[in-house]
Order: C-alpha cells, then structure tokens, then sequence
C-alpha cells in the first residue's frame, strides 16, 4: 500500500480501524449492498513513474504540430509576459479554494477586487462580477439575465455578426430556458439596422446582443442602438474581445446595459481551448441581477481595510432554485492571469497590441489582394486585426499547402471565404512567409 | 501564509510613465491605427496600472502570502475534496506541444490533444461504469447543467414533452436545484430520514409522468451511503425518469462502487475534486458528464470520435452529432485541466486508483471517531469520505459552528465547510482526504479538541476569533449593504 500520495504505513491503518472498531478497510463500507459494491479491477493502465509519465506525453505530443497561427475566431495567440505564468503558478494562489473563509484568503479576495476595477475600466461599465466560465457562457448568462430583468417577456435577438461560436451556446441555453432567439440579419458584413428598428418595434424583446469586433473583424457603428432597445424596455449586451477594447469604443460609450466576453486575448495560451475566462460587467442598477460571485471592500474587527464576497444571496448555495444562477466554480486563476497581464501591459501596452495586430492583419490583407487571387469580402468596413477574403481558390488545398509550410492559413467561412487573423505575435517575417506560400500554392495551380 | 497583512492595491502603487512590458518593435510601416474612425475607437485610455516588472511581482507575491491553500496545510473542507495537486500535473499541462494549439487548428494537428481527450474520456467512463464522457462542461454545475440538458433531450426525442419536474433531496448541493432551474426544470423536494438518507416513502407519491428523473449524490452530502439506492432507481425507472449522479462525492466510491453499477443514467465529475486538478481560489474546474449506453447521442456538441483503420491505425475527429443537445462550451472544455486529471489518472495507475476510497473514508471515520465525545454527531454508524456534526456537544457557552471555523484558523488550520447541509442548525462537515497523514489528523483532532475546551473555559476568545490570521473577522454585513466592487468606488466612498 505504500504509495507517494498515501502516506499511511499499515501500522497507522491498523491503529486507526481500531479506534474506529472496524478490523478492515473493507468492513468500512459493511453499509454498501454487496452486490453493488464492483468486484473486479479497473481496465486502466498500471502506475507510471514521472520518467514514464514525461515519455508518454512527449510522445503524444509528436502528434500535435505547433503551427504560426493566422486564425482568432474567438481565440487569439498573443503575447504571454513571463512574469504571469510564474505568478500564478504560486501554490498560495494555485491549491486553495474559494475565498468563503476570507481572514485567509485576502489573496484571492484583493486579486478579484483589482480584477472586476480593471475590467470596469476596460468596459467603462460601473460593475463587474468575479468571471464566468468562458464568453460564449457568459453571453449566455447575460441572455438569461435580460429575459430575468423583462419579467415577462421572453424573446432576445441576436446579430448574426455575433461569432458562431457564441451564438451556438446561446441557442442551447436559450433552447431548454424557454427563451426565444430571433437573428438580426446581416447586411455587407454588419448588423442590419433596418432589420434591428423593426424587430425591436414589436415591443416584445428582452434584450439585444451584438458584437465589437464582429465575427468578420469590423468594427461596427452602433450610435443609437441603445436608445432604441432602452426605449423598447430591452437591455443591450455587447459581446467584445478583450484586447480590443484597449482601442475600440466601449460597451459604455455604445449605452450597453451588460458588456461580455472572453479574456483569453489577454495573454492565456491557447491551450486548445481552455481555460480561458469569460467576464460580465453591468450597470450599479443590475448588480443585484447579476450571474455569479462578487467582492466588495469592507473593514475587518480591527478596522482594516479588507475585502470579502458580497452580494451573496443572489447565489445558488443561498437561493437554490431561485438564484440568478447555477454557477458556482468559475475561472478565478484565470481571472489572476488577466490581472497580472493589465497591470503589466497599462493602457500603454495594449494600444501597442493592437496597434501590432491592426498594421500586421491590414500589411496581410493589402498583400494577399495584391495577388490578384483575393479580393476583401467587406471591402468599405473598418476592421481591427481580423478580416474576411473571397477568393475562388480552393481554400481546402491552399490550406493544406501552408500547413505543409507550417502555418494555420485562417479559418474556412461558407461562400469559400477566408477568415483571417493577425496579432503581435506574427511578425514580419512569418507573415511574409505566409504570402509567399500563398503565391506558390497559385502558381502550382496554374 | 504568514499572519503579517499585505493590503495594497495595485491602482495605488502606479505612477504615470512607468511600463511593465516590452513588445517587438513595428516592422510595418504605414498602417497606422490613427486610420480608424474615431467614432468607432474609446475616447479616452482605460485606467489601468502603470507599474514595472519587479513592482508587479512583489505586489502579487505579497498577495499570495495572505493565502492558504493545499500545500500550506490541511483543509477539513467537506463536500470539496480538498486533496494534494501533484506538481508533475502541472509540469504536464504546460507542455508547449499541447499548450500552444488553437483549437480550431487543422484536425490533422491536434491528433495527439485528441488522444488526450479521448483517453480520459474512456478512463472515466471505466471508472464510473458509464458509456460515454464529455468533456466539454467548465465546471461541475456547468456539469449539472449539461446532465439535465441530455434528461430533458432524453424525452423530448420521445416525444414526452410533460416531463418538466426534477426531483432533488433537502441535502442536496445548491447547485442542484440552481442548474435545474437554468435548464427550465422545476424542482420537486424529496425529505430526508432521520438518518439522513432519502425517505423513499416520501419520494414514492411524487412519482408520475410529470418526473423527467432525480438528481442525488451517493454518498450524500452527510457521507452517508444511500443504502435504498437500487429501490429508487427502480421507483424512479418505472415512472419513465432518469437518474443522475452529482459525482461532487465520487472520491469515496473509487475502488468500491460506480454509479452506472448502481442505476445511475448520467452523471458528473469534477476533475477538481475526484481527479486532483487544482481549485485555483475557485476555478478553472472541469465536469465532464458521462452518460451510459442509449444517451450518448445526445452529448453536447462537440463530441470527440475515434476511427479504427486497423489494429495499429486510427485517427480522431471533432463531430457535431445530430441528435446532440447543442453546444455549451466555446470549443471543447478546459483542456489543460483533463491534461493534469489524465496526468494524475496514469500516475495512479489501476493498482492505485482502487484505494483512494478507502483511504479516504478511513481517515473520515478516524476523525469522526476521535472527536464525537465533544461535538455532537446526529448520524452515528460508518461514514464514507465525510461527516457531519451538529456543533460542539455542551450548547451552554454559546460558542457557535461559525466560531469554532474561525478559531480553527487561528491554529493554521482551514475551517470546515459550515451550516451546510441545511439539515442541521450548527452543521459543521469535514472531509479529511486520502492524502492527509495520521500526524496531521492527530494535530487536527488535538486542535478540535482543544477549542471544545477553550469554549467552556474562555468562550470570549473563541467567539471573536480568529486572533492570529492577516486580517480579523470581516463585516460583511457592511459590505452587502453598501458594495464597494471597484477601486474607483472605494476612491469616492
């Protein structure tokens, strides 16, 4: 039985049977029916050793090939600081649980505090909860939220420049929460207005979510969009990539009532797909509509400031069935990562960001259209580091022949379009190298 | 953690003009972002910090000193399990062949992050006696969530559209009846019994067709093994329910019993928990659902598939399934989470795994036993991985379930998690792991023992406690009444 996460001898397991006046481990489960109890061994492997363990994942990950990435969509490869990884790596912050006992756990406590003021700042949003799981959840959460707010009105619209990605999760959640969602159409790669003006007329919406950037990239004018929806007694739910909002309008400069979205552009690998953090902020006025944890400051018995969950009632292990959400774990190290990276980075850093992305992604598009094969899919539209081009290559060949050269070249769209992505981490060099793997792959067509 | 306060915010130690970065020069020139309308850019920069690197590192690592966690010392945390996360995990999750994939990368790319996927998926579905796994839910209530989505799938491709109750007992997690609720579900209560286990006379009249299933965990949040199980499968069966597992107490069924052995339909696991990946002060987490045979069409979207070519070749996909419930993840889950459970699952090994149920519930009964001649135990008899007492025996000194929590962290110790379940006025539940030594259980009981004492010779102490920790007892009433949430609140208040 000696193994290194157990540290019992069998002298202490005798012992301790005995003062449990038990004489084995197995009459501590005298309880379980016999025949529900499992009487064989499980088909799994046999222990590892951590040499073992550390050849049989390098050799899986022979099978994974790290590729220049020209693809965001929802994630994005961007510069990570050292000094994040490290930090958060601190077991301190790594191994303890959530700061419910908040005299040892000022912490995490101070980290969420500085978190929800940084993405306030970042949203212009007054209010901003402890994270949500990712934004595609927390655009969900946020959905729920508005139908909550209208009491009775159960119908939402959503744009369909909103990243599928998004809009797949809020379709699901709305499917089994008895929320209607209706599309606000597309009109030359932005939110139709005209279809927005009718649909939010009828007098029967609950709330509206749009994108900044949209799924193409562009950014999009949504000067008063949130007088309409307000005048329609809708809340406005803006989607956003966060390191776009270094630069871009912000959901409080637009009038939204809920600004969500996803952190990871803020430096978190892209670990195939999580954990990344989803975040929602909101006015003072729906705080108490709010999904998930909050901290507020407050003083201790001594009269120090501190900081502590707050707002509490409005949770699940309160309210139970009534609370204004099922969430309980959500992504609180993540939360840390992104706090590191805006204290390092300041408002300074990320205008520098995008300035990287926006020169490298419009470089890219300017020289891919230059080869006569692709022409810009939206070519009147402003957009940030991501673009959209038509072509009439096959996108699945072209494809395939950059991944041979080592590269992601974008992501496939219907109509055989090209949705690409450029941030700081490409640098002149490997976008240069993706054109000219573009045009060999035009010349071998020819 | 030291008991020495480190109170700073970040916003107070930046000064204009210091930067924390460094970032490649621009190569390209004339593509200036000043081209962009300024109708569509912020009007003005958004207050962040301006601070170096070293001031950066300092303020966090101060920070983390005013934390406890795991490898500070011991969390009697019940319903959490709180047990060791191996650093070999963590080395494991960094691997840049795996950390650095986009997730919508060529799947020819990925086929070895698939692998991962899909070898965890089969460990757990052995270990738990189901069919199949997804893993994409974030967290266990996003599990929860996801679970009751794959019921109500479940019957409506049946087209038995009534069923729209969930039964959840009074000891259950909040969580329980909260996702049933975010999935349009209403939620019925079922009694305990006086030994705390489900009243199956209770349950039997809210059987009929109205009952999409019932949602439990075994053992219960008492620690109590729901020795009616099979009786209420089959209750629940009969009606045209399913029955679903809340793995949030797996831990003590590892090596003993699964819950598709035992009647369960579909189920979740918190890889935080059961599978040792670390809490993080609350996330990220990762539930995967398993379901047993007959329901894995209905798994979230997207599923990962595996395609045998020949006895040595095969390749893996990312599917959306017809028949799926949808999607409720941006891609598919918190995978560097499943990359430390596998990580954790082959160091075990099968000769391993078996005994962490055991182990665990030994060093649950142990404590019980060692103290219930001073707090009060309402459910005697052999517990699994946790129990419940009922505050300290002699009520005379007032000394409350809270006061004992926070002396305890005076002593180095994290609380136990307290008033919950509900079916006690003073409930006070503790879950020592299969990774705590019978030295630390012994200081721990030490420890219980001597706060009993301390509430009958200086109840004062006990009841203003804790003494020794970076800050004191918080008013959170204050905070509740008047939230202060961001730093440019508490700058106006």
């Amino acid at each position: 039985m000696n193994y290194k996460f157990f540290p019992h001898t069998d002298e202490d397991i005798r012992t301790m049977l005995d003062a449990c006046g038990e004489r084995t481990l197995d009459d501590l489960y005298k309880d379980v029916p016999e025949q529900l109890v499992l009487k064989r061994d499980y088909e799994l492997p046999e222990a590892m050793s951590e040499v073992e363990i550390r050849h049989y994942f390098d050799e899986l990950g022979s099978y994974n090939v790290p590729l220049a990435c020209f693809v965001g969509a929802g994630c994005y490869d961007h510069y990570s600081p050292s000094v994040v990884s490290s930090i958060i790596q601190r077991s301190e912050f790594l191994t303890s649980y959530t700061p419910y006992q908040a005299e040892i756990s000022q912490g995490t406590l101070q980290y969420i505090f500085e978190y929800q003021s940084m993405m306030a700042a970042l949203t212009g949003m007054e209010v901003s909860n402890a994270s949500m799981y990712d934004g595609c959840t927390a655009t969900a959460e946020a959905m729920m939220m508005a139908v909550a707010n209208a009491k009775k009105r159960n119908k939402v619209l959503v744009s369909a420049t909103v990243n599928p990605a998004v809009r797949r999760v809020v379709d699901t959640y709305a499917k089994f929460h008895g929320v209607e969602i209706v599309t606000i159409a597309e009109e030359g790669g932005v939110t139709s207005r005209a279809d927005f003006e009718q649909k939010i007329a009828a007098g029967d919406v609950a709330g509206v979510i749009v994108a900044a950037p949209n799924y193409y990239g562009i950014l999009e004018d949504y000067t008063g969009w949130a007088d309409l929806c307000h005048d329609n007694k809708a809340l406005f739910i803006m989607n956003c990539v966060a390191s776009a909002l270094g630069v871009i309008k912000t959901p409080a400069e637009w009038g939204a009532d809920v600004a969500v979205g996803d952190g990871q552009s803020f430096g978190i690998p892209m670990n195939f797909g999580g954990p990344y953090v989803g975040f929602l902020c909101t006015s003072k006025k729906l705080i108490r509509k709010m999904p998930g944890r909050i901290v507020g400051a407050t003083i201790d018995a001594d009269g120090k400031r501190t900081f502590v969950l707050t707002l509490q009632a409005r949770e699940q292990h309160i309210r139970r069935e009534k609370a204004t959400s099922n969430i309980c774990s959500n992504e609180s190290l993540m939360a840390l990562y992104v706090t590191i990276y805006m204290s390092l980075m300041g408002k300074q850093g990320l205008r520098e960001v995008n300035e990287l992305g926006y020169a490298g992604a419009h470089y890219l598009a300017d020289k891919l259209v230059e080869t006569g094969q692709f022409r810009m899919a939206y070519p009147d539209k402003p957009f940030l580091n991501e673009f959209v081009l038509e072509t009439d290559l096959d996108i699945d060949q072209l494809q395939a022949w950059c991944l041979d050269d080592g590269m992601q070249a974008g992501l496939k769209l219907a109509g055989n379009r090209l949705l690409l992505c450029v941030t700081e981490m490409r640098s002149k060099v490997e976008i240069d190298a993706l054109v000219e793997s573009v045009n060999d792959f035009i010349n071998s067509q020819k | 953690m030291n008991n020495v306060y480190y109170g700073k915010l970040i916003f107070e130690l930046t000064k204009e003009g210091r930067k924390g970065y460094s970032l490649p020069k621009n190569e390209i020139e004339n593509y200036g972002i000043e081209a962009l309308p300024a109708a569509l850019t912020r009007g003005e920069a958004p207050a962040l910090p301006e601070v170096d690197e070293l001031t950066v590192v300092r303020h966090y690592t101060n920070m983390s000193n005013n934390n406890f966690g795991v490898d500070t010392g011991f969390y009697a945390l019940g319903s959490c399990t709180m047990k060791y996360n191996p650093k070999i995990n963590e080395e494991i999750a960094a691997h840049p062949f795996f950390s650095g994939l986009h997730p919508l990368q060529d799947v020819s790319t990925v086929q070895g992050a698939l692998e991962v996927y899909y070898k965890l998926q089969q460990s757990l579905a052995e270990l738990a006696g189901m069919k199949e796994f997804t893993l994409n839910p974030y967290a266990g209530a996003h599990g929860e969530l996801t679970g009751l989505m794959i019921m109500r799938s479940y019957h409506m491709s049946r087209g038995d559209e009534k069923r729209t109750k969930v039964i959840v007992p009074d000891s259950a997690h909040g969580t329980n009846p909260a996702s049933a609720a975010v999935c349009g579900l209403d939620v019925v209560v079922v009694k305990s019994r006086p030994d705390g286990t489900v009243d199956v006379d209770d349950l039997r009249p809210l059987l009929d067709d109205t009952i999409a299933g019932m949602m439990m965990t075994n053992p219960n949040t008492l620690g109590i093994f729901e020795h009616s199980i099979a009786e209420i499968a089959k209750l629940v069966h009969d009606c045209g329910g399913l029955m679903y597992y809340d793995g949030a107490n797996l831990n003590p069924m590892l090596g003993k019993v699964r819950p598709g052995d035992i009647g369960f339909d579909i189920m979740h696991i918190n890889l935080h928990k059961t599978f040792s990946t670390p809490h993080g002060g609350g996330g990220p987490g990762s539930g995967p659902v398993g379901v047993r045979e007959g329901l894995e069409q209905f798994l979230p979207a997207p599923r990962v598939l595996r395609h045998e070519i020949d006895d040595d070749t095969y390749h893996y996909s990312v599917e959306a399934c017809d028949e799926s419930l949808g999607s409720i993840s941006g891609f598919l889950g918190n995978f560097a989470v499943m990359m430390r459970a596998y990580t954790y699952i082959l160091t075990l090994g099968r000769e391993n795994v078996k005994i962490v149920g055991p182990l665990a519930t030994l060093n649950a009964n142990y404590v019980k036993e060692r103290l219930k001649d001073v707090f009060e135990l309402p459910i005697g008899g052999v517990c699994k991985h946790e129990f419940v007492f009922d505050g300290l025996k002699d009520k005379s000194t007032g000394v409350t379930t809270l006061d004992v929590a926070k002396r305890l962290l005076d002593y180095g110790f994290h609380a136990p998690t307290i008033y919950f379940p509900l079916l006690f006025h003073e409930a006070l539940m503790i879950e020592p792991t299969e990774n705590e030594s019978k030295e630390t259980l012994d200081a721990f009981i030490d420890v219980m023992h001597k706060i009993a004492q301390e509430a009958k010779d200086d109840p004062e102490l006990v009841k203003t406690a804790p003494h020794c920790t970076p800050v004191r007892r918080l008013d959170d009433t204050q905070a509740a009444l008047k939230p202060i949430v961001t730093y440019k609140e508490l700058l106006e208040a």
